[in-house]
């Protein structure tokens, strides 16, 4: 729980940095499209804030104590997945950190609906998984 | 580089090191949180706790003066609307986040890291998002 609440901190502060140097909002799908598909003139700070973040985490990870577990699911749920995420986050504007984060923070009611819908959509599918497809003998895990 | 340009690295630094210290690239930790009926885990509550506490003090204290520290201006966004196209958002991004346990932050990062699931998780949600964004076109 301390490692939790220690990255959370570690995040919000981030966000803060960002928006205090830069004035922008520190929302990682919103950062990675504009990166990617964005004005030429705006990709700069993105292509840096991306590259700093990966690089960072990735060497934290390698340092501290109880590194992620390497598990591999299966491809096709993976992938899913990762559609379902890419498409939503573009839909609606933002995800856990740019909603989440930085969206609650500013105390916004858009960004407040928003983290209640997919936390519960989360919560429902995660539920359907674990304990609903399991017990009709459907292996996906 | 440009103070922009570094200000916005350090800034992703400092996000990617707490997003790996809240192990949040450990899908098991963000899906032990999600299964509310399972074994619950609330990491991922004390890491939006700590965030969300930093940023409702400090964004405010930051929006206050008349403009960024490194120039230009303040893009926060304007839009207010809870519409049809934010919810259906909010629910596919959620379902897909309860399919797999990866958002795109830590999703990124352990991509990064060389996690195998990642490398499948990265493209295809660069390909939703490309996609997203084409069917928004007029």
């Amino acid at each position: 729980m301390a490692r939790g609440l220690a990255g959370g901190i570690l995040i919000g502060l981030a966000a803060v940095l960002l928006l205090w140097s830069i004035g922008r909002i520190a929302g990682i799908s919103g950062i990675a499209s504009g990166a990617l598909e964005g004005a030429r003139g705006d990709r700069a700070w993105r292509i840096a804030f991306l590259a700093g973040m990966m690089l960072a985490g990735a060497l934290a990870l390698q340092f501290l104590p109880a590194p992620p577990r390497v598990q591999t699911g299966p491809t096709p749920l993976l992938l899913a997945a990762g559609l379902l995420v890419g498409f939503g986050t573009r839909l609606g504007n933002g995800c856990t950190s740019g909603h989440g984060v930085c969206g609650l923070g500013r105390f916004s009611i858009r960004s407040l609906a928003a983290v209640l819908v997919f936390m519960l959509c989360a919560m429902a599918m995660t539920f359907f998984m674990r304990h609903v497809i399991v017990n009709i003998g459907v292996s996906v895990t | 580089m440009s103070r922009v340009v570094l200000a916005a690295f350090l800034s992703g630094a400092l996000f990617g090191a707490g997003l790996a210290v809240a192990s949040m690239t450990d899908r098991q930790v963000v899906l032990g949180f999600l299964d509310v009926a399972g074994a619950w885990n609330p990491t991922l509550a004390f890491v939006m706790a700590g965030a969300v506490a930093v940023t409702a003090v400090a964004f405010r204290l930051v929006l206050r003066r008349q403009a960024p520290a490194l120039g230009g201006s303040f893009r926060v966004p304007q839009a207010d609307a809870i519409d049809r196209r934010l919810l259906a958002g909010a629910a596919i991004f959620g379902i897909g986040w309860g399919l797999a346990g990866f958002c795109p932050g830590p999703a990124l990062v352990g991509f990064a890291a060389g996690l195998a699931d990642a490398w499948i998780f990265v493209p295809a949600m660069i390909a939703g998002s490309w996609l997203a964004g084409r069917l928004g076109r007029p």
